[in-house]
């Protein structure tokens, strides 16, 4: 999967958490959870939802890489299949 | 028969706009069904019915805001006793009994049920009804109209016992008429178009008088204690680890269990403060503040948080947030939380100081778990620790008895495996 699809992947999930946030202007390198105002709730049904649509288990260990939009494409282009 | 009415759905609601029936004339029904979607100020409330029985006739049509009480439909019950209660454990009637029902404040100038300019002048928010909390209670119990009770109290106020007089007036004029086919109460109800939806400025507003009302009233007083959470935290990753992604916890489910089980410990701070006292509830029904991304809250219950495991409460989180976020919770989840617990540690918050949710006497403030120098025995270490405050009324408890809550709330936190 390119990195262009998995980010395709990843607006379509944080749309219908944060329905109105302009993900065009999310800067990749800025934290999510602050940038969209996600809470603990959201952001692990954010965890789920990418779970569901790519197959890969984020242990809890792992969250800490998942903070940018950076980290979580690249996080996720080493485990998708 | 018995009247299915526009349900109080907290402090300040004083009417709802009846969006869609959910049942028709005919429909069996039994206890706990949806039975019509009522929009409020904490938006769209699916509205439950409290006994069994076959609905008879729909009195309020679609798109019709109502004030609170107003008769909406007529039940045919099926051959049990009258009156909401009347089938419940005792741990749900006396959460019932005091749902907080409190006197209504019909300022002018409210845009949601102010009457258009053609409307009929019987508008029925025009006359302020003062009524004590426990007076309207009784009458949406009884299933007496306000409006027609002659108050005796300050001021005209209607109390307890006017309500029941009215009661009784009404069982003995209801005699002679053996089943009416048009009851009195079926004539169609004081209606009001409603206005342009303007939700959030209603929620706002809703939210501004609660608080008001609460600073005004509420002789507040604040404890706070650090806890260190080590334990709970090293419990819950290998909790945690063993489960797959869907079905982990968050750390704030045990922070409610712990809540709800420390309430067990010191019920004095799990009630509402209604005529002059406290009334202490024996269901723990913990209201969780839930902010909403445009703007304002919603507090729905956890019902028996106590009585729930931790996948339970997670499970609850799962069902309740989404549907608060799409505006669509039930008159139950809105209507009879005994506390509320805010937890603001998603935001990096430390410490809460929290407005009690009248006629709530307590608010369990909860913070960001950072990681903070910690002496103990002699050493000093570096642990995970939680503030959480008590925000409690102090007509109803005292800081004492607020102390003993947090120091309980602590002990089960250093137990993460028994919650």
């Amino acid at each position: 999967m390119t990195e262009a699809q998995l980010k395709e992947i990843i607006f379509k999930v944080l749309g219908r958490i944060a329905p109105e946030a302009d993900l065009d202007q999310l800067d990749p390198h800025a934290n999510v959870r602050e940038a969209l105002d996600i809470d603990s709730f959201d952001h692990l049904n954010f965890l789920i939802s990418l779970h569901e649509e790519l197959g890969v288990e984020i242990p809890e260990a792992d969250y800490g890489q998942l903070t940018t939009l950076a980290d979580i494409v690249r996080y996720l282009s080493a485990r998708v299949r | 028969m018995s009247e299915f009415r526009m349900p109080s759905l907290g402090t300040d609601m004083e009417a709802g706009t009846l969006i869609e029936w959910k049942v028709k004339p005919g429909d069996r029904v039994k206890r706990g069904d949806i039975i019509a979607d009522v929009e409020t100020d904490k938006g769209i409330i699916e509205v439950e019915v409290f006994e069994d029985g076959v609905i008879d006739q729909i009195l309020v049509a679609p798109d019709t805001t109502v004030p609170v009480g107003t008769a909406l439909a007529v039940i045919r019950t099926l051959g049990a006793p009258a009156g909401p209660s009347a089938e419940l454990p005792v741990a749900e009637r006396s959460s019932i009994a005091a749902e907080p029902q409190v006197q209504p404040r019909l300022e002018a100038g409210r845009p949601a049920i102010q009457p258009p300019p053609v409307a009929p002048p019987m508008a029925a928010p025009a006359r302020r009804l003062r009524a004590s909390p426990l007076a309207r209670k009784l009458a949406a119990e009884l299933g007496v109209d306000l409006r027609n009770v002659q108050g005796t109290g300050p001021d005209g106020a209607i109390e307890r016992a006017d309500v029941e007089r009215a009661a009784a007036a009404m069982k003995a004029a209801e005699k002679p008429t053996a089943a009416p086919v048009s009851p009195p109460s079926a004539a169609p109800p004081a209606e009001v178009k409603p206005a342009a939806p303007d939700f959030q400025a209603r929620m706002r507003r809703a939210i501004a008088a609660a608080m008001a009302r609460s600073n005004r009233e509420i002789p507040h007083y604040y404890l706070e204690t650090r806890i260190d959470m080590s334990r709970a935290l090293r419990w819950l990753e290998a909790e945690n680890q063993k489960r797959s992604i869907k079905e982990r916890l968050l750390p704030v489910v045990l922070l409610i269990k712990a809540v709800a089980r420390a309430l067990g410990d010191v019920p004095d701070l799990n009630g509402y403060w209604i005529d002059d006292r406290l009334q202490l509830q024996e269901a723990i029904h913990i209201g969780f503040a839930i902010a909403l991304r445009q703007g304002g809250l919603v507090i729905p219950a956890i019902h028996h948080a106590d009585l729930k495991s931790l996948d339970e409460l997670m499970a609850v989180l799962h069902d309740v947030i989404p549907r608060v976020r799409a505006g669509r919770l039930r008159s139950s989840e809105v209507a009879d939380a005994t506390i509320t617990v805010t937890n603001l540690g998603d935001l990096g918050v430390e410490v809460v100081y929290g407005v009690i949710y009248p006629p709530q006497v307590a608010l369990v403030g909860l913070g960001k778990i950072t990681e903070q120098p910690w002496a103990e025995n002699g050493m000093l270490g570096i642990r995970p620790i939680l503030t959480a405050t008590l925000a409690a009324d102090h007509r109803a408890t005292d800081g004492h008895r607020g102390g003993q809550f947090l120091e309980s709330l602590n002990r089960h936190l250093q137990e993460p495996a028994k919650l």
